[in-house]
Parts: structure tokens; C-alpha cells; sequence
């Protein structure tokens, strides 16, 4: 079986960004960017699989800019095999990155596809639920265990009420949550042989996919800034301060 | 126009997050119809008939829409969505499950977690952790939302007098399998609705340690959350993350014990009406959004601040 692992470009979950004063969206010039980090969940889960031999190669697919390829080398030093880049506009929404991996699936045949429940950009937490639908393959998503077995998954949920386990039949589309794995980290001569892994180079005219988006951004503002408050001497004043001057106690 | 609000519950009772979803569909300038989908789910339908604001209740009722999974439910809402020009669901993980799903099948790009609605295909949505706030319109003749709960009110639910209509259902997908759910059972109230919210971190060191932030909560009466370090750790279940990825809440008082206040972390709790930390590093960055902060050793503080606000219940 081979695997499908879409791997998206963002800024760094560390970098404190900025909203760029006309309005016009957030800086992203000279921040540092990193893979999605619940696509390196899914690529780990990928890795695994195939080292527990359920699956022979590993297929990481980025849709972006000219630099979504140096996300795929990070993908394909972890141990993914080969990678695929979708040069397009740096903001492909989720319906038509949905599409665009619809017509990728098309041609690799992959058995399954695992990527991550969210982008920490867009925070869309749609991508790998379109694919299902425009597939017509089963979902499972925001998944934290995975069991294959005699062509179906065993997975655990992470829903609002706990854990949910549900099975659904190969081929399927599996979104992955924070708790499923760690991933690891690429070791130098990993590094190294990466470099010489192959990347090809598509279009969404390739693929048959308009990249316009269908969600208009008009304007992206600063969110109202809380005011930080007081710090306070003792467990009395607090209790004082809830119950008289806040009145939520 | 009529909008589409698709109602969770567990085939007893309608779960509250659906009234926050009528809210944002009224908001729309629609009319609003409720589906409930289930199995022996009368009483939520009966329920969902009396929320204020809502038109119609469609009804559909099917053994495999007892504990439906995501395939069976998409199907139905998109077999359903020739007549409504929204499509709604809050924002719960049922809701991120299911809509997109049914966005694509229409070949519409969903918004999701909507915060506010300016007009009909106009909303504000958060981006980036919650340290952004975009504006969003869509050029889809319909429009797929999911609505994030705590920035609308909920609707009454009592005083509507809905009818019910049954919705044809078709035979089920057949792709997947809904096999079992653990659910954690507690006395306490319900995270994301609660008044009061005590989080613990990293900071509390073990599960055994949350008992200090349990006997808190429960003078206060309160839900209790955590930050993903505690999930993570193994100090608490899943259900109890408050953050980007885990719950957004946005109680009355919120109380950060052993939170370092990750931008993650502030994602799901910043609006919250009073917030109060407690932390031993002075510099924390919880403390930037915390109306009240009190630095020390959580060991000590908590267990002080239980038993004062236990005296102060008994005299009062
Ligand atoms: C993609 C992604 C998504 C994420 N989503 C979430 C999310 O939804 N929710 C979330 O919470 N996090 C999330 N995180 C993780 C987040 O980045 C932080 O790692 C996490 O919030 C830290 O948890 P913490 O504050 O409990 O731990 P720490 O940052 O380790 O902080 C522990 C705090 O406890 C204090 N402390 C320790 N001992 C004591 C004591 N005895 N008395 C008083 N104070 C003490 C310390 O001073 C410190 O400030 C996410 C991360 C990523 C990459
Ligand atoms: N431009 C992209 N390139 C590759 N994968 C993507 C892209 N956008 C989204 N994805 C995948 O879809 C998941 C969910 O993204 P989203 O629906 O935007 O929150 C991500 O974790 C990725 O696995």
C-alpha cells in the first residue's frame, strides 16, 4: 500500500505574529516557517506504518509556494520516499486544496491518506473531511490510536465527550490529533539522503483545479488586546477582589 | 432565506451547544429549521420544538442514526440542503466532523467557527491561534458554517412551539462503523458552558495532584480544564484541553493554575469575562491576560484559596 501524507507550510508555532497594519492579513515575511506540526504527526504515523510493514512508500504532497519544498525535505528526512510540490499561491483554501489532492490521489493510488486535523494558520480544520467527501472514501478524523487490519482501521477520537472508537474501510482519508504519536526528529545522515530524494513539480492545471478562493479575506484586524492587571499579595485580596469589585464569586 | 441548523444530542437531550448555533442562524435574517437526526430521539425532537427561533423541526429517525458517523450524516444534511441557503452546525467536534464533509459534497468552501455574523455571507472568523481576527466573505450561493459557541448567546429553550416534520432517510453509507465512546461522567458542570472554569498545567506534576484544582472547583462549583502539557502528561483525559485544538470556553472567571499561558492555550480561553492566575514565575505570560495574579507556589495557594472561599461560603 502506499501512503499520501499532504504536508502544509506555516509559521512556526512559536513566532508571535503580527497583523499587518492596512489590514490586509498577517507578516509572514521573515518569520520562521515550519511543517504543520500535526503533519509531522501524520508523517511519523505514515513512517510507522510502513516500518510495521503495512505499507511499502511513502508519498508527501505540499501545495504552496516555491518553499512548500523545503517542508517536503523535512518530510522526506523523517522518512517519507518521495515528495510531490503543487506550485500554487501561498493561500489555496481548503476546498480547493481538497481537490487538488482528490486529482494527486488519482494518480498515486494510495491505500491511505493521513494528515493533520488543522492548519495553525487558517485554523480551518476542513481540509481532510473535503478530501473524504470529494473521494467518496470513509473519514476518520481527530484520531489519537490507529489499528489496521484486513483492509479497515480501528481508530480512537478525540470528541468533545471523551474518546470515541469507530472502524472504517480502506481506502480512507485519517485526520490525526496531537496525542496519536511523537515525531521524531531527522538525524543527519537522514538529512543528507533526503537531498537526493525526488520531488516533482505539478500545477493546479495539472490537476484541473482552479486555486481562486471561494472565501473572500476583506480585512484581518488585531483581535481586542486584554489589558493585563494586577498581581495581587495574598489569597484574601483575591477572594476580596472576586467577590466585590469582579462580583463573579 | 432558510437556514439549517443541525442539532447534536445523544438521543435523550439536545445538547446546549445547538442553541448557540439558532442564535447565529437568526442572525442570518433566515428562517430557522432544526434536523434532528437519531434513534428513539423523540423527546430531543419534542425539545428542539420549543427553542425560541426555530420554524420547523425535521425529524429523521433511523437504527444507524443512533450514534451516526460522519459518512450517514453528510448524506442526509446534503440530501436536505436543496431548500435552505445556510447550513449550520456549532462548532463541537460533531460539527468539525460533519460539515465539511457536507461543504464539499455541495462544492462550498465552509467558514469555519464563525465568531460574528455581519450579514448573510459575511462573518469574522479567528485565524492563527486566535491572534488574528479576519473578516470573510463568501462567494458561495449557500454558505456551510460552523459556529463558535461561546460567542454567541443561546437561544431560550422553552417558548417555541415548533412543528415536527419527519425527513426521509436514505439507506446508510455503509463505510465506517461507530464501535464505542468513553465518556468521562462527572458531577461537575460541562466545560464549555460552565460559569466558572479551574485549569491546571504542567505546573500541577501528576494526576494524582489535580485532586488540589478538583476540591477548588467544587467550592466555586465549577467545570475543570487543563492545558495540553497536563493532557499530554497523562495528569487528566483528553476532554479536559482548553486551547487552539482542545476547548474553547469563555466562562464568567476562569482560574489558570501551573499555566505558562501559551498562545495555544490562550486560544481557548481568553475571553473569558475575569481570569486569575496562579503561578510561582512572575514573568509568565498567562500573567499579560490575567485580571489577577497571584505569584507563588501553587502547592501552597491553592489549598489556601479552597479553604478560604470554603469559610466564606459557610458564613455566608
Ligand atoms: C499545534 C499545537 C497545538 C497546541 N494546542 C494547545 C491547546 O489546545 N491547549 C494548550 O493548552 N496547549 C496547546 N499546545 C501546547 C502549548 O504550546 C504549550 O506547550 C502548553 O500550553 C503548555 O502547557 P502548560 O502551561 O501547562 O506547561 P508549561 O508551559 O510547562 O507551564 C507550566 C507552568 O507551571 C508553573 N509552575 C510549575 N510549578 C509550579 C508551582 N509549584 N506553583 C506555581 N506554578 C508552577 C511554571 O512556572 C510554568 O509557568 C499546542 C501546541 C502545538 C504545537
Ligand atoms: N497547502 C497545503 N498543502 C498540503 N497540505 C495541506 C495544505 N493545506 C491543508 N493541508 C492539509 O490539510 C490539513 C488540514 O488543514 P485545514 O483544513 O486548512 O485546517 C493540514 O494539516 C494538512 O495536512
Amino acid at each position: 500500500m502506499r501512503i499520501l501524507v499532504p504536508v502544509k507550510r506555516v509559521v512556526d508555532y512559536n513566532v508571535k505574529i503580527r497583523v499587518k497594519a492596512d489590514g490586509s492579513g498577517v507578516d509572514t515575511a521573515n518569520v520562521k516557517m515550519s511543517m504543520n506540526p500535526f503533519d509531522e504527526i501524520a508523517c511519523e504515523q505514515a513512517i510507522r506504518l510502513k516500518e510495521a510493514g503495512h505499507a511499502e512508500e511513502i508519498v508527501a504532497v505540499s501545495i504552496g509556494e516555491a518553499k512548500c519544498q523545503e517542508t517536503l525535505r523535512t518530510a522526506l528526512a523523517m522518512g517519507a520516499d518521495r515528495g510531490i510540490h503543487v506550485e500554487a499561491p501561498a493561500d489555496v483554501q481548503p476546498l480547493a486544496v481538497a481537490k487538488m489532492l482528490r486529482a494527486i490521489v488519482g494518480r498515486e493510488q494510495p491505500g491511505l491518506v493521513v494528515m493533520g486535523k488543522q492548519a495553525i494558520d487558517d485554523d480551518s480544520n476542513q481540509t481532510g473531511q473535503m478530501l473524504a467527501a470529494l473521494l467518496g472514501w470513509a473519514q476518520a478524523t481527530f484520531i489519537s490510536k490507529l489499528e489496521l487490519a484486513d483492509g479497515r482501521a480501528v481508530v480512537a477520537r478525540e470528541v468533545d465527550e471523551g474518546l470515541e472508537r469507530i472502524e472504517v474501510t480502506l481506502p480512507a482519508v485519517l485526520t490525526v490529533d496531537l496525542r496519536l504519536n511523537e515525531p521524531r526528529y531527522a538525524s543527519l545522515p537522514n538529512i543528507m539522503k533526503a537531498k537526493k530524494k525526488p520531488i516533482d513539480v505539478l500545477t493546479p492545471g495539472d490537476l484541473g483545479v482552479d486555486p481562486a478562493p471561494r472565501l473572500l479575506y476583506l480585512k484581518v484586524e488585531e483581535p481586542p488586546r486584554r489589558q493585563a492587571g494586577v498581581k495581587l499579595g495574598s489569597v484574601d485580596e483575591l477572594v476580596t477582589k472576586l467577590k466585590q469589585d469582579a462580583g463573579v464569586i | 432565506m432558510t437556514a439549517l441548523v443541525l442539532a447534536q444530542h445523544d438521543n435523550a437531550q439536545l445538547n446546549p451547544a445547538t442553541l448557540h448555533a439558532v442564535t447565529a442562524a437568526g442572525q442570518l435574517g433566515s428562517d430557522v429549521h432544526l434536523l434532528v437526526a437519531g434513534h428513539g430521539c423523540e423527546a430531543v425532537a419534542a425539545a428542539a420544538a420549543r427553542v425560541q427561533g426555530v420554524a420547523r423541526v425535521l425529524h429523521a429517525e433511523a437504527p444507524f442514526l443512533a450514534n451516526p458517523v460522519a459518512e450517514d450524516l453528510a448524506a442526509l444534511i446534503v440530501g436536505l440542503a436543496a431548500a435552505y441557503e445556510h447550513l449550520l452546525a456549532a462548532a463541537t467536534t460533531t460539527g468539525k466532523n460533519v460539515m465539511p464533509r457536507v461543504a464539499a459534497l455541495l462544492d462550498v468552501a465552509q467558514v469555519s467557527d464563525i465568531v460574528e455574523v455581519l450579514g448573510p455571507d459575511t462573518f469574522k472568523r479567528y485565524i492563527y491561534a486566535g491572534n488574528a481576527l479576519a473578516t470573510v466573505r463568501s462567494l458561495d450561493a449557500k454558505r456551510v458554517l460552523t459556529v463558535r459557541t461561546t460567542t454567541f448567546p443561546p437561544a431560550a429553550a422553552a417558548g417555541g412551539q415548533a412543528p415536527i416534520v419527519s425527513a426521509a432517510v436514505g439507506a446508510p453509507v455503509g463505510l465506517a462503523r461507530f464501535l464505542g465512546r468513553e465518556v468521562q461522567r462527572s458531577e461537575r458542570p460541562e466545560l464549555t458552558s460552565a460559569r466558572i472554569v479551574v485549569s491546571g498545567g504542567r505546573g500541577m506534576g501528576s494526576g494524582e495532584n489535580f485532586k488540589l484544582i478538583e476540591a477548588l472547583a467544587d467550592v466555586l462549583g465549577a467545570a475543570v480544564g487543563a492545558s495540553r502539557a497536563a493532557v499530554d502528561a497523562g495528569f487528566v483525559p483528553n476532554d479536559y484541553q482548553v486551547g487552539q485544538t482542545g476547548k474553547v470556553v469563555a466562562p464568567e472567571l476562569y482560574i489558570a493554575v501551573g499555566i505558562s499561558g501559551a498562545i495555544q492555550h490562550l486560544a481557548g480561553m481568553k475571553d473569558s469575562k475575569v481570569i486569575v492566575a496562579i503561578n510561582k514565575d512572575e514573568e509568565a505570560p498567562i500573567f499579560q491576560v490575567a485580571d489577577f495574579g497571584l505569584v507563588g507556589d501553587l502547592f501552597k495557594i491553592v489549598p489556601e484559596l479552597t479553604e478560604s472561599l470554603r469559610r466564606a461560603k459557610a458564613a455566608a
